[in-house]
């Protein structure tokens, strides 16, 4: 019988040893290897003197302390990831920092010793003299340039883009109605439960690297340490096992460990782990959304948009390892599902003496979606217009799809939104919002957002039948929770007409499928997703011409039912895909498994050599899927909240998420995906707050201070889907991994502000802050 | 101390955590570590039986007691504790990171309230950081538990 496993609610295959204790984490590995820990800049911005590691390395269970000095690469910059011609003043740290520090946490020193614990008190006798230099800490300040981040960039500017369709000045001149706003989005941190770790060994005598990662690159990760250590690409192997939890800052590489841990597993000939804590995870590992906004509109007297200029500077943190892929985000994604006909966007990307910033979750998005509905709402307010009414008046129509909207987009493409319904998300939205609650101090909060997902360039994926039957299939992408070996294992059983717990998925292991780009941007489903559909159809075609020789059938008759190839409507003339698998390969030597059946002294099906030219052994197949482009996702959120006049405690009364991916592999993924999204978008809204003070030093450095929700802060989501399917992939998928994220703080601004009549003009809130503006 | 059962040499170091001992001297890496201050929960194992920080004692002062790890609850072969079995069927995990302290919190609670309120739901996992869920699946997997285990005690006659 066959089963449609694509869209079905199937439980995950992942869990049962998750469940267990029997995870495999990075530090769950490789006891007895040596241990680590790093020196790190107290200041946010110093002059180094002089480093003195003689008492460290002199203690007993010391094996190594690398300062820049003992480093072959000490004096290289780590890769700039993603180079563009507008970063004209692009920087990324070394390895270890010998003469400068320019954020609080930068690396210093690394200590190897026998145990965490030695290592530890080592890093204590590491004597650094700092000579400390003034902080530029926040984006404003960095645009003052009374002091310099690197002496080499005037001005502090890394970055400046200017894109403007339709003649915007003109527009705002002619307009009947013009707003200024002035909008501020601080920093954040992504703060995975499990932080960082590396594990690496070395294998003298097969050159060969063996690195555990917790990163959601490992291909990138093999690329780079074959580069830097000079090996072919066959002879290193990058492992992201479980991993727990992402949301972007493990994109990032190189940290300086990702380089250090298989230098001293290679220099040391033992293995080396190393293991992030929690308090270096907050100054170590990227933050993101620091970005202030200068927002000049130009509307009727509808209120409807008739232009739109915003200039903004973004807070990309000490150096750019990551280019300036934040500020592009931000600035595409800007005008969300509205329609603007002109539009002029002008950013500079700042250097500041904070941690360097990379994508977290929602990347750019949040912060230009929280700009694009604050004005909205300021459209409201001025004409004395609902706020769903001109959201209304304002959306992109079902009809104008693809919808060109001229600004460049991540993946050196212009923007095209490919699809969608924006007023049907409304129009659904607010018919689940229901009526306002009774009571005080109630505020109404909505946002419609899109998001450019399954950026290219490309994933691959391996699948294969093996002679039992079974089926293996791989891909580069490591899984961070997202049920990878759940939705892939779906959507390959699809194609071979097997059951989803014959399929055992491996991912993000270089061993298994070496090439792919990473897990990040809303990606995995629609890359990976359509390279294991490709993949497994490749292997289903190649199943049916086998058994068409074997069956006497023609290839086109043939279907693949119930783990069988058979004769459509002969449901009886039928071979085992497990027998089909023992035929895709010839042998000499019957090994077991039935290969009998293929050696040579049994009936041949056919004339000719075993293999004929250009056939492979194997009921195997590699394929790929690159993106033509990104693939629009767009939602609609909208909340009920109440706010303490007197406390400012927030209360979310009702959430409720309209969603539309395209076509849905797995709801119940999904409805996690939604749901760990919104939470996450409520943290950074309303609890969590990086508290940097004036001088560079993040003051809440620990989860007592940085007031991550607990189940407590977080309401229940009410969630539902519209499907406009993607046109650009065969699956008719789009990301969704983000999409939870994008709207909360523009949601909950506009709620707030409804509930409480004070202006919000600035992320994130808290009880306390609420109470400043109110006074 | 007695780990999952088993009696188990003692640590001399005396400066050693439990969450190092356990998962670093007796390899139940499945209790997690995720902050080493006691605010996020992952580290949450049994002591006697109620839910505790294992990075916030020493491994030496549990000596003389009982601690159960995420690996005590059920063993490999056979059906998953009801706690488990909901967290599963309530897709309650993600990267399951934070997964099995919250499995021992919630194992603890229902130790203590067999039949919780919500109020008592909440305060029961309002000790566990998860960043993958938005907890709401965590929730429904509470209320399943309590199920799960009404019905185990019905099908094998206990009350």
């Amino acid at each position: 019988m066959s089963t449609r496993w694509f869209g079905a609610p199937v439980q995950r295959v992942e869990d049962d040893r998750l469940l267990r204790g029997h995870g495999r984490f990075t530090d769950d590995f490789g006891d007895g290897a040596l241990e680590c820990c790093f020196v790190r800049s107290p200041y946010a911005h110093a002059r180094i003197r002089s480093i003195d590691a003689s008492a460290a390395r002199a203690m007993p269970g010391v094996i190594a302390v690398y300062t820049a000095a003992d480093l072959p690469f000490g004096g290289v910059d780590l890769p700039l990831l993603i180079p563009h011609p507008n970063l004209t003043h692009g920087r990324t740290q070394r390895c270890l920092a010998s003469d400068r520090v320019r954020y609080s946490g930068e690396a210093v020193a690394f200590v190897v010793a026998e145990s965490r614990y030695v290592a530890e008190d080592a890093a204590e006798l590491v004597e650094v003299e700092y000579e400390p230099l003034p902080v530029v800490i926040t984006p404003e300040a960095a645009l003052r340039a009374e002091h310099l981040v690197h002496d080499d960039v005037p001005g502090n500017v890394a970055a400046e883009m200017l894109q403007e369709v339709g003649d915007v000045e003109n527009a705002l001149q002619e307009a009947p109605h013009r707003k200024r706003l002035k909008l501020r989005y601080e920093r954040a941190a992504a703060s995975p439960m499990e932080g960082r770790a590396v594990w690496a060994r070395w294998t003298a005598g097969d050159r060969k690297l063996t690195v555990y990662d917790s990163t959601q690159s490992p291909t990138s990760i093999r690329g780079g340490l074959a580069v830097l250590f000079g090996l072919p690409e066959s002879n290193v192997e990058v492992i992201a096992p479980d991993v727990g939890g992402g949301f972007g800052p493990k994109i990032m590489l190189f940290y300086p460990d990702e380089l250090l841990v298989p230098y001293a597993a290679i220099q040391l000939g033992r293995p080396v782990k190393w293991t992030e804590d929690r308090q270096e995870h907050f100054t170590a590992v990227n933050q993101e959304r620091g970005q202030v906004h200068e927002v000049e509109v130009g509307f009727d007297t509808e209120g409807r948009l008739l232009a739109l200029s915003d200039d903004f500077i973004h807070d990309g943190g000490a150096y750019t390892p990551y280019g300036i892929i934040l500020p592009i985000i931000t600035a595409a994604q800007l005008p969300g599902p509205y329609r603007i006909p002109s539009y002029r966007v002008r950013f500079r990307d700042m250097y500041t003496n904070a941690t360097p910033t990379s994508p977290y979750r929602g990347a750019g998005r949040p912060h230009a979606c929280f700009v694009m509905e604050r004005t909205l709402d300021a459209i409201a307010a001025e004409l004395r217009l609902d706020r769903i009414e001109v959201r209304r008046r304002n959306l992109i129509q079902s009809g104008d799809f693809p919808y060109y909207l001229g600004v460049a987009w991540q993946d050196g493409n212009t923007v095209v939104y490919d699809s969608g319904d924006y007023p049907t998300l409304l129009a659904r939205a607010i018919s689940k919002l229901g009526p306002r609650p009774a009571g005080d101090h109630v505020g109404m909060g909505i946002a419609v957002y899109v998001e450019g997902t399954g950026v290219g360039p490309y994933e691959g994926a391996h699948v294969q039948v093996l002679v039992s039957g079974k089926v293996v299939a791989a891909t580069g992408i490591p899984n961070q929770g997202q049920a990878h070996a759940t939705v892939w294992a779906q959507i390959v059983a699809d194609e071979l007409g097997v059951d989803v717990s014959d399929v055992e998925v491996t991912s993000g292991d270089t061993r298994r499928f070496p090439w792919g780009v990473g897990t990040f941007a809303s990606r995995g489903a629609v890359t990976a997703g359509n390279a294991m559909h490709v993949a497994a159809r490749m292997v289903a075609d190649k199943a049916r011409h086998i058994a068409a020789d074997h069956l006497e059938a023609a290839v086109e008759d043939l279907e693949l039912v119930g783990g069988r190839v058979r004769v459509k409507g002969s449901p009886d003339r039928g071979i085992p895909l497990s027998a089909v698998a023992v035929l895709s390969n010839p042998v000499r030597y019957a090994f077991g498994g039935g290969t009998e059946a293929a050696t040579q002294f049994t009936a041949k099906p056919r004339e000719g050599p075993p293999l004929r030219d250009g056939e492979q052994p194997g009921l195997e197949a590699t394929g790929y899927y690159s993106p033509p482009g990104s693939t629009w996702a767009s939602g609609c959120h909208a909340a009920y909240v109440r706010v303490d006049p007197n406390t400012f405690r927030l209360e979310i009364l009702k959430y409720v998420v309209v969603h539309d991916c395209g076509r849905v592999i797995n709801p119940l993924v999904l409805q996690g995906q939604i749901e760990g999204g919104v939470a996450q978008g409520i943290g950074g809204a309303f609890y969590e707050r990086l508290a940097y003070d004036a001088d560079g030093q993040l003051r809440n450095a620990s989860f007592m201070e940085f007031l991550m929700p607990y189940a407590t802060e977080i309401p229940a989501i009410d969630i539902d889907h519209i499907e406009t399917p993607s046109p650009l992939n065969p699956l008719g998928v789009k990301g969704a991994g983000e999409a939870g994220v994008i709207p909360v703080g523009a949601v909950l601004a506009s709620a707030i502000e409804d509930a409480t009549g004070i202006a919000i003009t600035e992320m994130p809130l808290s009880p306390l802050k609420l109470f400043e503006l109110s006074r | 101390m007695r780990v999952n059962g088993v009696q188990r040499a003692a640590t001399d170091d005396t400066r050693r955590l439990l969450s190092d001992h356990l998962r670093h001297d007796l390899g139940l890496t499945g209790t997690h570590v995720g902050c080493e201050h006691g605010v996020c929960g992952c580290c949450t194992v049994l002591l006697d039986g109620a839910p505790i920080r294992s990075c916030l004692m020493l491994a030496v002062q549990a000596e003389g007691h009982d601690v159960t790890t995420i690996e005590g609850l059920s063993r490999d072969g056979t059906a998953l504790h009801p706690v488990q079995q909901a967290f599963h069927e309530c897709h309650a995990l993600q990267c399951g990171f934070c997964t099995p302290g919250f499995v021992m919190s919630v194992v603890g609670l229902l130790a203590q309230h067999p039949d919780p309120s919500p109020v008592e739901i909440e305060e029961g996992i309002a000790g566990n950081l998860c960043r993958c869920t938005g907890y709401a699946s965590i929730r429904r997997a509470v209320h399943r538990a309590v199920e799960l285990s009404t019905q185990g005690e019905r099908m094998t006659g206990r009350q």
